[in-house]
């Protein structure tokens, strides 16, 4: 592993988008679907086409936060041979092409890679940090210990059911941005963003969080612009992983992440516009 | 998240933790739900009444007290030691199941959610959920592996009869793992009105403990129908581990009493050596899944590992965390049994006592014909007969050639 050192945190991202008065795009894809090279492909495509975040997934047999379309992208990583130590190759290649990899993980797989090993690989590929979809900070003593000695952001999760003292609690716990689920439900794609999304951002300021991106549930670039006119960055997941999966070709799906980045890039930049 | 003080009795350990095992490893969406089931729940634990409505349909409805019946015959091939059998299999629906699921069912009307929804492999689980919801007007949804709901068509069409929908899951290797991710993709979507009716103690606090409170009932009649024949306390009590809730069930009256030993006996399949088992204990390692801390069958990236066991019951990559903190600490003692050990003991049951015992019981037969031997002549040992075999006879006649002519 070479000896990258992360240039880029998330908090700079996203302070540098708000500085151009727009909020930050955020981009999630499964390493090794379709397979790895591609995988790599997509990132940086997605990465030219305007993501100014990566959330690179490492795929896991039971990923129970995510709907149909992710289950079936990582259950083919998982049998095309993808493996965990995968991850940090494609970190290293994202931070390569000047976009801000993190990584998006089922707390198993870093538990099982050990939880300082996990933080000091990430941190030499250039990692920028770990959002734990099934980590609460109550549960995360060496995840705080590990990631605050190598200088990598921490990304829990709050949703509307969060009650104002575990908010608060969890706010005070994240490094780098915070982030707030839509919606109570999986990943997949709606056709409205939850009206509690705004509501859960508000309540997230509220309780002290500096950056707030939202996830779970956008897909379009109207849904993009809605979302950047009250919240930090936008997260899309499905959506990039339903473009690579309908693609006739690996090099199409390729092609089809890089235009959805596009246009979700322009939808973030339309949010707080009048 | 230290180990509890060894001067404070084991048997009131609560959770979160224990030891190094346990937690709630879930999304944050689930943990006000799960806070609110602990609140709830703390409430309902402190109020007779609802202590008094669990009793009354314990004994008017399930069939509580269960039998202890003493297997002598059987025993007779167990180095001449005492067996004697505590018989879950004779509650309603015909296994220890129902205990748990009439307490979650009324904690669910207190919460006033009119929604339950659970997970099952075999069906056992699924039907005695599907038969509180009917008791209690509940709506039920049963998660199912597709490959299971084809195994056990009985038990879906009993499910459909109490009037719960099944929904056979299609994702990842379609059996019990996969029908509790749905599960809580489910609950994830519809805590607000639905409860999950968790079916062992494994998952998130407070199920762990929960669930064995609810099953505690097992050992607490067992250890007093032991001393009533006996006059002492067993040498050994044996019961079958998947995820662990009739095991925990009858250890819990027996943890603070160090004369007894506590066995646990997991599904070791072909054997622990092939891969192919199902023992989480003795063949797996420490990680987390579906919510906790504890051991589990995981590759080296800490991907689950399918499990192998003939009993669709025991068939899980993973144990509660109380017994793994058992196990860990000694005071429990897990062993695998293999598919071939629990169908010689099945075999022997059925024709030495006239009882067809469920597959995932035979294999704590299994473990008590071994402790026997070992144990020498005087021994009593107490088996928790989780579970009657009719929803067995015809994997069993498959095992035994029967009907090949």
């Amino acid at each position: 592993m070479s000896a990258t050192v992360n240039t880029l945190t998330s908090a700079t991202v996203l302070e540098d988008a708000r500085a151009e008065g727009r909020a930050a795009l955020v981009a999630y894809l499964p390493i090794g679907f379709p397979d790895l090279p591609t995988s790599i492909a997509a990132a940086r495509a997605a990465a030219e086409g305007g993501a100014d975040i990566l959330e690179l997934g490492p795929p896991y047999s039971d990923p129970l936060m995510d709907g149909p379309v992710i289950q079936l992208a990582v259950d083919a990583a998982l049998r095309a041979g993808t493996r965990v130590r995968d991850l940090f190759t494609v970190v290293e290649q994202v931070a390569d092409a000047g976009a801000c990899p993190m990584v998006m993980s089922y707390w198993n797989l870093v538990d099982r890679h050990g939880v300082e090993r996990f933080a000091l690989d990430l941190a030499a590929a250039g990692g920028a940090g770990i959002i734990t979809p099934d980590l609460i900070p109550d549960e995360a003593a060496e995840w705080i210990t590990a990631s605050d000695a190598h200088g990598l952001d921490r990304v829990f999760l709050i949703a509307p059911s969060s009650t104002p003292q575990r908010l608060a609690a969890t706010v005070a716990a994240c490094r780098g941005w915070v982030y707030a689920a839509s919606t109570m439900g999986v990943t997949g794609i709606r056709s409205q963003v939850a009206s509690s999304a705004h509501l859960l951002v508000e309540r997230a300021r509220e309780a002290g969080a500096e950056r707030v991106c939202v996830g779970l549930g956008v897909s379009s670039r109207q849904q993009a612009a809605e979302v950047a006119g009250y919240a930090d960055g936008v997260i899309v997941g499905t959506a990039f992983v339903r473009a690579l999966a309908e693609a006739d070709s690996p090099r199409a799906g390729v092609a089809a992440v890089r235009a959805l980045a596009a246009d979700l890039a322009a939808g973030v930049r339309e949010g707080r516009a009048g | 998240m230290s180990a509890q003080p060894t001067s404070a009795p084991l048997a009131e350990a609560t959770g979160p933790y224990y030891g190094r095992f346990g937690g709630r490893f879930v999304p944050e969406a689930l943990i006000a739900a799960l806070e609110e089931l602990e609140a709830e729940y703390a409430k309902a634990s402190a109020d007779p009444s609802f202590a008094a409505e669990l009793d009354r349909l314990h004994r008017t409805y399930t069939g509580r007290p269960s039998l202890l019946t003493e297997a002598p015959r059987f025993a007779g091939h167990a180095g001449g030691a005492r067996i004697l059998l505590k018989r879950e299999d004779l509650n309603h629906t015909g296994s220890h199941k129902i205990n748990n699921v009439l307490g979650q069912a009324l904690l669910t009307k207190r919460m006033g959610k009119h929604r339950v929804i659970a997970e099952t492999g075999a069906g056992q689980h699924g039907v005695a959920t599907a038969t509180a919801a009917a008791l209690l007007d509940l709506e039920c949804v049963v998660y199912m592996g597709e490959e299971d709901t084809r195994r056990q068509a009985l038990n879906v069409a009993r499910m459909n009869l109490l009037g719960a929908t099944v929904v056979p899951v299609t994702s990842g290797s379609r059996t019990l793992k996969d029908a509790m991710n749905e599960a809580m993709r489910d609950w994830v979507t519809t805590v607000e009105h639905t409860h999950y009716l968790i079916g062992t103690v494994a998952g998130p606090h407070p199920f762990p403990s929960m669930v064995r409170d609810f099953h505690k009932v097992i050992g607490q009649e067992a250890r007093a129908q032991v001393l009533e024949l006996t006059g002492r306390l067993p040498d050994l009590v044996a019961a079958c581990v998947g995820g662990g809730s009739n095991a925990i069930g009858i250890f819990h009256a027996f943890l603070d009493d160090p004369q007894v030993r506590l066995l646990g006996l997991e599904a070791g399949g072909d054997g622990v050596e092939t891969g192919r088992h199902a023992a989480s204990i003795t063949g797996g390692s420490a990680g987390v899944l579906h919510g906790s801390r504890t051991f589990i069958l995981q590759d080296e990236d800490g991907q689950t590992v399918e499990s192998h066991s003939i009993s669709a019951g025991l068939d899980y990559p993973g144990v509660g965390p109380e017994h793994a903190w058992l196990a860990e600490t000694g005071r429990a003692t897990y062993r695998p049994v293999t598919d071939a050990a629990a169908m010689e003991a099945f075999r022997l049951l059925c024709r030495t006592e006239g009882i067809i015992p469920a597959i995932e019981s035979a294999h704590a037969l299994a473990g008590a014909l071994e402790a026997g031997r070992e144990l020498g002549p005087d021994a009593v040992i107490l088996v928790n007969l989780s579970g009657r075999g009719d929803k067995d006879v015809e994997t069993a006649a498959r095992w035994f050639g029967m009907g090949e002519q």
